[in-house]
């Protein structure tokens, strides 16, 4: 699918980043035209991927993470969260509900609210190498806009 | 991430708002925490009508709050939550543990 605008930033995986990181895509996102459900879906499901970045990849030490939006074809929203930390052991068991390797303190929940919020979800990991989320989303034109 | 409290007969009512998310999750589970220890209360509402934004990190607070009341014999329920709050509420399942109650003032009898 053809690029027709994207943004990149990068920042340290600390936890005050995620309302920043949400906020941003959002932003991003506006030239869209969006609903505010529309809306609110992309900014949970970035903030269940950069918040699996910051706790999940980076256990013990505070490391980069690195979001990138696209505007592709036809009104596709694509956020894709990368990091450099310690990778998935199996992306399949991590997806499942409920699963989760941080302690009463998660639920569990983040792969399922990403892909029940979007269009698509593709995760691909290798242990001590980092994870990419890649998520994307179409903006459906309202009626009586260009 | 804002909290107040109101308390009658019983009942503890905790209002939550701002942006809960994970960086305010442990902060907020612990202070929640510590009003069931100080009010010991038979019920505890969890108001959710002030709460801007909530992901799944959310989630993990309230089922925390409602164990502790469990463990008491008291009970929790959740109130008013906004659109995008209802949302990730749905997705979760969470109303299968926590009651949740929208679009009304009063909660459960």
């Amino acid at each position: 699918m053809k690029e027709r605008n994207y943004i990149k930033l990068e920042f340290p995986g600390k936890s005050s980043n995620e309302a920043f990181a949400r906020a941003a895509a959002a932003a991003f996102a506006a030239q869209l035209d969006p609903t505010m459900e529309e809306l609110g879906d992309i900014k949970t499901a970035v903030s269940e991927a950069v918040t699996n970045a910051i706790v999940h990849a980076y256990p013990n030490e505070i490391g980069k993470v690195s979001m990138r939006l696209r505007i592709l074809e036809e009104d596709m929203l694509e956020v894709s969260v990368k990091d450099w930390g310690c990778g998935i052991e199996s992306v399949e068991q991590a997806m499942k509900p409920l699963y989760t390797t941080g302690g009463e303190e998660r639920s569990g929940m983040g792969f399922t609210i990403m892909g029940s919020f979007m269009d698509t979800l593709r995760v691909r990991s290798r242990p001590g190498k980092g994870t990419t989320v890649v998520m994307r989303r179409r903006i459906w034109r309202r009626k009586g806009t260009q | 991430m804002n909290i107040s409290t109101a308390y009658a007969a019983g009942r503890l009512t905790i209002f939550l708002s701002g942006e809960l998310d994970q960086h305010e999750a442990q902060q907020t589970s612990a202070f929640i925490s510590e009003l069931l220890e100080e009010y010991m209360p038979r019920d505890c509402v969890l108001d959710l009508s002030g709460l801007a934004f909530m992901d799944s990190s959310g989630i993990a607070v309230i089922v925390r709050a409602s164990r502790q009341m469990k463990l008491v014999g008291g009970r929790l329920w959740v109130e008013n939550p906004g659109k995008q709050v209802l949302r990730v509420i749905d997705a979760s399942g969470l109303d299968r543990l926590v009651p949740v109650e929208s679009g009304r003032v009063g909660g459960l009898a």
